[in-house]
């Protein structure tokens, strides 16, 4: 291997006093200078590394923020507005708790049978059964309780100057003296007169 | 197969193209459920509303509501003839266990079942610095529980004071007009449960839902109309002083 020897210009004087930075900026400086022959070109452009300089710092920067963006905001984000598009299914996907009344009536056919021959026929199930999805999911090991009607019929039927008044109102203190509401009434079909009545197309 | 460079080149966009589509997302859960074929509201009727607090019961059992907290909540309006201004509102626990009998029975008492409005223009989406709620494209308010900060802009935001901060997941809460369930073709939990049918759920879009039929013939009011916020519950036989 032949050593590396410095380079030398036609008079055979070494070139290393000029470094090759100086070099490229030197080549820059010309260039700039034929480009630019006018004096206030020249003169805008006179500290030209320091622009160039500049300009990196501030390319660099974008493209920083460009591929950090990308790789924060989330793919959905601006689907159908400025917001996640995929919160939309997220939240819809929740499970439910209470089954809804088409769930319930379609095992529960004799209660549904009794309800709507009396007063209560508009009233769903969970209004006073709570919600029963659970059960209606696995219905041999999630067994309901049984709401207390002294709690359960209070709440819609104790009076209240604020209920509306053709709404079927009574104190219960006076009306039952604490015995349980179902001592008498039979939740789904309540009217005491229709107590005992065969609770489909009665045959007589 | 002979893999030649023009078949490649042939392949490999292709291959992009059919890899975006894995990539674009789990499908939905609801897949008959079209966003574009609804636009929810809700009806309520304050003359049938006996204060019994089953939507509040309902509500807090079906989306996690925390105690002390309410997505929706019933008041009740004490009125009397001469100071029709100043209503008395009072609601004990958000009227989940039901109200103690009134002992002043002068003047007017009823009951307001309160909820999200969810607002057509809503102000509480507008302010969301980082775009964690917002109106959906069937129209329900809605928080990207996952991307809210808990700033709390929104809560001081809303003029019917309907959200919250859910002290378990320090994010802002609100009534979803049960998004889950409205998707899946029920009904709210609220209108489920409750017993005179004094809420029901609406969706304007659907030409066959009975709500048209109900604002053409009955004198429907919105809460603070003045506000411009386009508010979806239609209040029903509502009193001038309610606010």
């Amino acid at each position: 291997m032949t050593p590396i020897t410095t380079p030398c210009d036609l008079n055979h004087r070494s070139l290393a006093r000029f470094p090759v930075s100086k070099t490229i900026a030197l080549s820059q400086r010309l260039l700039f200078r034929r480009a630019f022959r006018t004096p206030r070109l020249r003169l805008l452009f006179k500290d030209i590394e320091h622009l160039l300089r500049l300009a990196a710092v501030m390319l660099i920067a974008l493209v920083a923020f460009v591929v950090l963006r990308a790789a924060v905001v989330p793919k959905s984000f601006g689907q159908y507005g400025h917001y996640r598009g995929d919160a939309i299914a997220e939240l819809a996907a929740r499970p439910v708790a209470h089954a809804g009344h088409e769930v319930c009536e379609g095992c529960h056919t004799d209660v549904v049978d009794q309800k709507k021959l009396g007063r209560h026929a508009g009233l769903h199930c969970e209004v006073c059964h709570g919600p029963q999805a659970r059960h209606a999911d696995d219905p041999a090991s999630v067994k309901p309780l049984l709401p207390d009607t002294t709690v359960i019929c209070a709440r819609c039927h104790e009076a209240n100057s604020a209920k509306p008044h053709s709404f079927p109102q009574v104190a219960s203190a006076d009306h039952s003296g604490g015995l349980s509401c179902n001592t008498c009434h039979q939740p789904h079909r309540p009217k005491i007169e229709d107590r005992g009545k065969p609770a489909t197309g009665a045959k007589k | 197969m002979d893999i030649t460079r023009r078949r490649l080149l042939v392949l490999l966009p292709a291959a992009a193209v059919a890899w975006e589509f894995v990539r674009a997302g789990t499908p939905e859960s609801a897949p008959n459920y079209k966003t574009s074929e609804h636009w929810w509201g809700m009806l309520i009727d304050i003359t049938e509303c006996i204060g019994c607090g089953s939507c509040v019961r309902a509500c807090a059992q079906e989306n996690d509501v925390p105690d002390g907290y309410y997505r929706t909540w019933i008041e009740r309006y004490h009125v009397t003839d001469y100071a029709i201004e100043r209503p008395q509102v009072e609601s004990p626990n958000g009227g989940k266990e039901g109200f103690p009998m009134n002992e002043d029975s002068s003047g007017k008492n009823f009951f307001v079942p309160k909820l999200c409005n969810h607002c057509a223009d809503s102000p509480c989406t507008q302010v969301c610095p980082v775009g964690a709620t917002f109106v959906s494209p069937d129209g329900v308010v809605l928080v990207d529980k996952n991307y809210c900060l808990g700033c709390r802009y929104c809560v001081q935001a809303c003029p019917y004071g309907c959200r919250f901060i859910n002290p378990k997941t320090n994010t802002a809460d609100k009534c979803s007009l049960c998004y889950h369930r409205i998707t899946k073709g029920l009904t709210t939990a609220c209108a489920e449960v409750c017993p005179t049918g004094a809420r029901q759920l609406a969706d304007l879009k659907n030409p066959k839902d009975p709500i048209h039929e109900y604002l053409r013939t009955h004198s429907v009011q919105i809460l603070k109309p003045h506000m411009a916020t386009g508010a979806k519950v239609f209040y029903n036989g509502m009193d001038g002083s309610v606010r």
